[in-house]
C-alpha cells in the first residue's frame, strides 16, 4: 500500500468532506430526526406536538393490521429474494453453457436491468390487466379469474411477480460473471471426476459462487424490502384499502396520506432495526460458510 | 490398467483449422509415452480428446480395448493431472482426494484408505485438512497427483504437470512422477514442450509437430536416429547442428570447405548434413575444417563454442579442460552423421 504525505494537516479531512456531508444530511440527520419524531404526536396540520413517550411504539406492535403487513412483508421478501434469486442463477447457467449467439442472449436478459421500478412496475400492471393483460387471459385459459386491486392474493401474486422479474438481470449479470470466474480447468477437473452435471453443480460450481449468492442475497433482500416501493404503489393503484403492501409502503401511507408522522417514524425506526439486526445475522451466521477464494 | 489405441485421430476447428491430422499411437499397458513438441503443435488437444474435454472430429480413440469417442469425461476410467493443477478450492486436500471416488459410490472406509494410502505415497500427511490456497505449488502438484492415483485409473494423463513449479521442483518432481508411475504400472500419457522431461520420463516418445507425428521412438532412439530435421533440432540441448552440403563421392562439401569421409556410404547430390555438437571434435595438425569462434559459454565441466565455418552457424560442445587453440579446425566422427532430404528434410537411410 502507497502512504499519502500531506503537507497539510487538514487537507484528507477536506477530501472527505463531501462525502461525509452526504451521508450526514441525507442518512444520519433524517435518522435523528425520524428517531425523535417518533416520541411524539404530530399535530396534522402543523401546530405543535406532544410528547408521548413509546405509546407510538405500543400502538404500532398492538395494531394488527400492522402485524398483517408485517407478515405479508415477511412472505414478499422471501418469495421475492428466493425466486430472483433461483431464476437468476438458472439463467446465467443457461446462458454461460451456450456457446454460439451468447452475447446476443446476455444483452437481451441484461437490458431489462435498464428499465426504472416503476416504470417497471407499469409495464407489470399492464401484462397483468383487466382487459388487456395477456397473463390474465393466461390465467382464465385454466379458469382463475385474476384479479388485481381486488383480490388479496391475486394482487399479491401479481406484485411479487412484477417484483422477481424487475430484480432477474441483476442477479443474472452477478451470477453469469461469477460463473466465468470458476477456472475452466476446474470445471474439467470436476467433469473428470463426476459424471452428474447437476451433482457438479451442487457441489463445485455453486460452492464456488458462494460469495456472488452471499452479496446478491443481501442486496436482494434490500431489494425487496425497500427498492419495491414504486411497484407495490403502481400495482395496488394508490387504493390500498384491502390491498396487500408492505411495511415501507404503509410508511409512506401512514405519514404522508394519513398525515401521522409520529406513528410513520416510528414505524421507520422498527424498519431499521430489522434491517441492523438482519445484517448482523448475515454477515455473522452466513458469510461463514460462503467460500472466498 | 489398459491399453490405449489412438487410429487416424483429428481435430478441425472452425474455419478449416487442422490442429491434429490423422494421427496414429499404439499404447501398450503400463507404458509411459510423452506427447512432445512446441507451443501450438496440437499435444494438449491430443490429450484433451482422449480425455474427453474435446470431441474427436474423425478417427477412434480407445481405452482398453473399447472405443470412446462418445464416451463422458467420468467414465473414461481416466484421471487427468492438470498444469494449474485445477484443485478445488472449496475443499479439503482430503476431500479433494475422495472426491471422484465418492462420485462413483466408492464405500467410505475404502476411500479413506485409499486417500491415506495415497497421502503417505506422496508425503502429504501434515496437510490432509488444509485447503490447496494454503500449499505451496509442489505442495498442490502432489494433491493433484494423489487425487488421480487414489481413482486407480485405466490410464494417468498428465497436461504438462510441471510447468508451473520453479526449476529445481520441477527436476525433483518428474523423478517422483517416474518413480510412482513404474510402482503402480498405471499406462501414462504425459503432454509437455520441454524435450528434457520428455527425454528422461518417456518410455516412447511421441514428437508431434503441426498436428502431424514426426516420429516415435524410445528416447534414445529419437535421440540417435532422428527421423527429420524437425526432430534433430527439436530434442537434444543444444540443439543439432544442420548444414545443407552437397556431396560426391566421400566428400561432404558446404561453403569452400571440404569434409572426407572414409568407411561410410554417403547419399549423393544435395541433402542437409545433421551433427550433434558433442559428436564434433577439435582436429589435430591441420586436418578438418577452419572454424570461426563467436562467444563461448561456459558450464563447468562442458563449454559450449559457438561459431560458424565457412558461414554456416556451427556449435561444439567441447571439455573444459582443452585449452583453445588460436586456430580451430574440426573433425567430425563418421558414424555421427545424419543425412537429412534436402527437399522433405526426411532422414536419408543409408
Amino acid at each position: 500500500m502507497k502512504r499519502v504525505q500531506f503537507s497539510h494537516p487538514y487537507l484528507p479531512y477536506l477530501f472527505l468532506l463531501p462525502q461525509m456531508a452526504v451521508i450526514f444530511i441525507f442518512f444520519y440527520w433524517p435518522s435523528a430526526q425520524a428517531i425523535q419524531s417518533s416520541f411524539y404526536l404530530e399535530d396534522p396540520f402543523g401546530f405543535g406536538s406532544t410528547f408521548v413517550g413509546i405509546n407510538n411504539y405500543t400502538d404500532i406492535l398492538s395494531s394488527s393490521e400492522y402485524m398483517r403487513i408485517a407478515w405479508f412483508t415477511v412472505w414478499f421478501t422471501v418469495l421475492v429474494t428466493f425466486f430472483s434469486l433461483s431464476i437468476g442463477l438458472l439463467l446465467a447457467v443457461k446462458a454461460d453453457a451456450i456457446l454460439k449467439g451468447a452475447s446476443a442472449y446476455k444483452t437481451l436478459l441484461i437490458s431489462v436491468y435498464a428499465v426504472a421500478p416503476p416504470v417497471a412496475g407499469l409495464i407489470g400492471v399492464m401484462f397483468f390487466d383487466q382487459h388487456i393483460g395477456p397473463f390474465v387471459k393466461f390465467a382464465a385459459l385454466f379458469g382463475w379469474d385474476m384479479r388485481i386491486g381486488i383480490n388479496y392474493y391475486d394482487t399479491a401474486i401479481a406484485m411479487i411477480t412484477i417484483a422477481v422479474w424487475k430484480q432477474i438481470p441483476y442477479n443474472f449479470i452477478f451470477f453469469l460473471s461469477g460463473l466465468q470466474g470458476i477456472p475452466v480447468s476446474v470445471r474439467e477437473a470436476s467433469a473428470i471426476d463426476c459424471r452428474s452435471g447437476l451433482r457438479r453443480f451442487w457441489t463445485i460450481t455453486l460452492p464456488l459462487l458462494s460469495p456472488t449468492a452471499f452479496f446478491l442475497l443481501i442486496i436482494n433482500m434490500t431489494y425487496a424490502l425497500f427498492d419495491t416501493f414504486g411497484i407495490v404503489d403502481t400495482t395496488v393503484k394508490d387504493k390500498a384499502a384491502n390491498n396487500p403492501i408492505t411495511l415501507v409502503y404503509k410508511v409512506y401511507m401512514d405519514g404522508f396520506r394519513g398525515n401521522d408522522l409520529g406513528g410513520s417514524s416510528a414505524q421507520s425506526v422498527i424498519l431499521m432495526i430489522v434491517v441492523f439486526v438482519l445484517t448482523i445475522f448475515q454477515f455473522r451466521f452466513l458469510e461463514r460458510r460462503v467460500h472466498y477464494n | 490398467m489398459a491399453n490405449i489405441q489412438i487410429a487416424n485421430v483429428s481435430k478441425t476447428y472452425a474455419g478449416d483449422i487442422h490442429a491434429v491430422k490423422s494421427v496414429n499411437i499404439d499404447i501398450a499397458d503400463g507404458e509411459f509415452i510423452v506427447l512432445v513438441g512446441p507451443s501450438g503443435c496440437g499435444k494438449s488437444t491430443l490429450l484433451r480428446m482422449i480425455a474427453g474435454l474435446e470431441t474427436i472430429t474423425s478417427g477412434t480413440a480407445s481405452i482398453g480395448g473399447k472405443i470412446v469417442n462418445k464416451v463422458e469425461p467420468a467414465e473414461r476410467d481416466i484421471a487427468m493431472v492438470f498444469q494449474n493443477y485445477a484443485l478445488y478450492p472449496h475443499m479439503s486436500v482430503y476431500a479433494n482426494m475422495a472426491y471422484g471416488l465418492k462420485n462413483r459410490g466408492t464405500p467410505k472406509a475404502e476411500i479413506d484408505a485409499r486417500v491415506k494410502e495415497a497421502v503417505r505415497m506422496l508425503e502429504l500427511e501434515p496437510y490432509l485438512d488444509r485447503k490447496p490456497r494454503a500449499l505451496s505449488g509442489g505442495q498442490r502438484q502432489r494433491v493433484a497427483m494423489g487425487r488421480a492415483i487414489v481413482r486407480k485409473p485405466a490410464a494417468f494423463l498428465f497436461d504438462e504437470p510441471l510447468s508451473n513449479l520453479d526449476a529445481k521442483l520441477r527436476v525433483s518432481m518428474r523423478g517422483e512422477i517416474k518413480q510412482l508411475q513404474k510402482r503402480l504400472g498405471t499406462t501414462s500419457l504425459y503432454v509437455t514442450h520441454d524435450q528434457l522431461e520428455a527425454m528422461t520420463l518417456a518410455d516412447r516418445l511421441v514428437v508431434l509437430n503441426r498436428g502431424e507425428v514426426e516420429q516415435i521412438g524410445t528416447p534414445l532412439d529419437v535421440y540417435h536416429n532422428p527421423a527429420s530435421t524437425f526432430v534433430a533440432g527439436f530434442i537434444g540441448s543444444p540443439a543439432m547442428n544442420l548444414v545443407n552440403v552437397e556431396i560426391t563421392g566421400q566428400t561432404i562439401a558446404f561453403g569452400d570447405q571440404t569434409i572426407s569421409v572414409e568407411n561410410r556410404t554417403l547419399p549423393q547430390g544435395k541433402s542437409t548434413l545433421g551433427i550433434r555438437p558433442e559428436d564434433l571434435r577439435l582436429a589435430q595438425d591441420g586436418s578438418g575444417f577452419a572454424f570461426h569462434v563467436d562467444y563461448i559459454e561456459e558450464l563447468g565441466a562442458q563449454r559450449l563454442v559457438h561459431g560458424h565455418a565457412s558461414g554456416t552457424p556451427l556449435t561444439v560442445t567441447l571439455s573444459s579442460e582443452v585449452a583453445l587453440p588460436e586456430d580451430i579446425r574440426l573433425s567430425v566422427l563418421a558414424e555421427k552423421l545424419h543425412f537429412f532430404s534436402a527437399e522433405t528434410g526426411k532422414r536419408i537411410t543409408a
